[in-house]
């Protein structure tokens, strides 16, 4: 219906043409950004460089503003000082400049990238910048979103607008129907194995097949998140009933007669028939098992019964290398089976993983049973209106019960820069994104896997096949 | 921003691929709010290291490292970092797409140059490691006589040659933006959003 035998044209390219303000000739195009999210670590600088020149917020009815890189999650006051001020910092920003906050205590805090969904201001076919590389998460609903630095949050700020030289297209398909008990982080993190961390430079992913059409949108939501550890600009999976389902009534959607003709203009951003990627990949995830990253960085990653790799195997000098710096780091030892490799903290949260839906998954897998001795648990979920949605269906309880501690929302052990760190050499099964040397705390090991994995490592202690825990 | 139209001085080599922004400069210095003085925290972990390569390198202004350097975090900390600790230029295969950005916009050039014409230069530097970096004529040269040029898109090289402010010069196109405002309806005003 959509398709154009004229011009077909890529969802991401109709996203992009509707929004250059002007082409570039000798210059990147300006390319209007309909959505700007803010959070108080990487815009302090951004608004100093705007007062210092005089200049206001040109758009402050789209930028909205978040805590949660620094919040602590447990109960009472901040105690680091440099947190406090970087979070003061942007409270008297959002004043001054009369941006919308979501401040701690408002309810409606939480990552900045789970809020945005939530409060239904990610919708399809917009821009979305946030000074955050997993801004590509909101590509989820059919949005062209990316993460930028601070110097282009103040760009964003004073003119609602970026400079963009105009990236290449990839699909990744994900061909075949998920096995039972798999998730949106198996398939990512097998895609991310498939590409390795730099396949997706300089592109925006468009992620179709079967599979991600029968994802929810807390699963696809997933899958975009970590585009960017794949090295892509941006990822993005065209909206449909499940996209307009989860959006309807959301307090950013549009109402009424607005939300009927949103309808007709989202249903036809797609890709239409004969439009051609710059590149294609494909992911068969037909006998796709639980994925589990080893190594310090995503693409580094085993299917849950694989054995530690040995850098012996590598032809590649240059990966040989990378291998065994990376099993230094995790002391690992080549041929050890993952499932024998043991745990000492499980980590549930992060923008990848810390909806309502993880949540449940988690939970489902933990209910009546006890996390293993000597394992510490936590999990953060990603927003407090999750928190307080996983409160009401007493998930918290099934949680703690098991000995998870159940904290308040925020970006946590994802990449510690509240209290929530690991030690020296402790290891970590992890739902988060980032496995780099270091990313949760100096001289942690970090596992990522899927919420149902980490639950699964917590009662046992070591990596384990959810699907054969009894 | 300063003006960075030609750069002399001795390479730092860090031989490792995916140099991810998290080593380059750890969360816990994200907490400031000054943009200035991160680079006594550059590499924080590795530097601990006494076998770290960087070491090896003191006063360099040209760094040299393997592909995909910059991935990860978009912090542009570690492009402020980078250059705070002294460095004007990155040579490498490749970068991250955010980095990249965020290198110009700190006034650290990112120069691509195939593996091929970096282990060149990395032989010249070995007998004399001193390299000119002309950002104005778009080529590397060495004392030993090696010359390499390199691509930079027109608008990037007039932003570190001249050390321009982007916003300033999107600023001069006002009335682009003003034009597209005027036929683009927003969906939401975000200040409207209940409590």
């Amino acid at each position: 219906m959509s398709s154009s035998a004229a011009n077909p044209r890529t969802l991401f390219r109709k996203v992009w043409d509707a929004h250059v303000v002007a082409e570039g000739r000798d210059a990147p195009s300006l390319l209007y950004v309909d959505l700007h999210l803010v959070h108080e670590v990487t815009s302090p600088q951004a608004f100093d460089a705007l007062r210092a020149a005089g200049r206001p917020v040109r758009r402050p009815d789209l930028t909205v503003a978040t805590m949660d890189h620094n919040v602590p999650t447990l109960d009472g006051p901040i105690t680091d000082p440099l947190a406090r001020d970087q979070l003061e910092a942007l409270r008297r920003n959002c004043d001054e400049f009369g941006v919308r906050l979501f401040g701690t205590g408002s309810g409606r805090e939480g990552i900045v990238h789970v809020i945005g969904p939530e409060l239904g201001l990610t919708q399809p076919g917009l821009t979305i910048v946030c000074g955050d590389s997993h801004t590509s998460t909101h590509g989820a609903f059919g949005a062209l979103a990316f993460g930028i630095g601070t110097s282009e949050v103040g760009h964003v700020l004073a003119t609602q607008t970026l400079p963009q030289v105009r990236p290449q297209t990839m699909e990744v398909r994900f061909e075949g129907d998920l096995p039972f008990g798999l998730t949106a982080k198996d398939m990512v993190l097998a895609a991310i194995g498939q590409l390795g961390v730099s396949g997706g430079r300089g592109h925006v992913v468009e992620y179709t097949g079967a599979a991600v059409r029968a994802l929810s949108m807390e699963g696809r939501m997933t899958v975009c998140n970590m585009s960017i550890e794949a090295g892509a600009r941006a990822g993005m999976v065209a909206a449909d009933d499940t996209t307009f389902a989860y959006l309807e009534g959301r307090p950013g959607a549009p109402q009424g007669a607005e939300w009927e003709q949103a309808l007709d203009e989202w249903r036809a951003l797609r890709t239409d028939d004969g439009a051609s990627y710059d590149d294609s990949v494909v992911v068969d995830v037909t006998t796709l098992k639980p994925q589990v990253t080893w190594g310090t960085n995503p693409g580094m990653v085993l299917p849950v019964d694989g054995v530690v790799p040995d850098p012996g195997d590598y032809d590649d000098p240059e990966q040989r290398e990378a291998v065994e710096r990376a099993l230094r780091y995790m002391d690992l030892a080549p041929g050890t089976p993952l499932v024998d490799v043991r745990i000492d903290k499980v980590f549930i949260g992060s923008c990848t993983n810390a909806r309502i839906e993880d949540l449940r998954t988690a939970a489902s897998v933990v209910a009546g049973k006890r996390v293993a001795a000597g394992v510490q648990a936590i999990v953060v979920p990603g927003s407090a209106r999750v928190k307080h949605q996983a409160e009401e269906e007493g998930l918290h309880e099934v949680f703690e019960s098991a000995g998870f501690e159940w904290r308040r929302a925020g970006c946590s052990m994802c990449l510690g820069m509240n209290p929530d760190i690991l030690q020296p050499g402790e290891r970590c099964a992890s739902t988060s994104n980032r496995n780099f040397e270091g990313r949760q705390g100096a001289g942690g090991r970090t596992h990522l896997l899927s919420p149902a994995m980490a639950a699964a490592a917590a009662l046992t202690g070591h990596f384990t096949d959810v699907r054969e825990l009894g | 921003m300063r003006p960075l139209p030609s750069v002399t001085g001795s390479v730092a080599v860090l031989d490792r691929a995916d140099v991810d922004t998290d080593q380059i400069i750890p969360k816990q210095f994200l907490k400031r709010i000054e943009r200035t003085g991160y680079g006594e925290f550059l590499f924080f972990d590795w530097m601990k290291d006494p076998d770290f390569e960087l070491h090896r390198y003191p006063g360099a202004s040209i760094l040299v490292s393997g592909p995909n350097f910059g991935c990860g975090s978009s912090r542009e900390h570690a492009a402020w970092a980078l250059e705070d600790f002294g460095f004007d230029v990155v040579i490498a295969p490749s970068f991250g797409d955010i980095f990249r950005t965020n290198a110009v916009n700190t006034g650290l050039a990112p120069i691509a140059l195939p593996a091929e014409q970096i282990a060149q230069l990395r032989e010249a530097v070995d007998a004399v490691n001193e390299l000119t970096v002309d950002l104005e004529r778009l080529e590397i040269t060495s004392t030993s006589g090696l010359r390499i040029p390199f691509e930079l898109d027109a608008h990037t090289q007039e932003t570190l040659v001249h050390g321009l402010d982007d916003i300033a010069r999107t600023l001069m196109r006002e009335a682009e933006i003003d034009a597209y405002e005027a036929t683009h309806t927003a969906r939401f005003d975000t200040r409207a959003l209940p409590a």
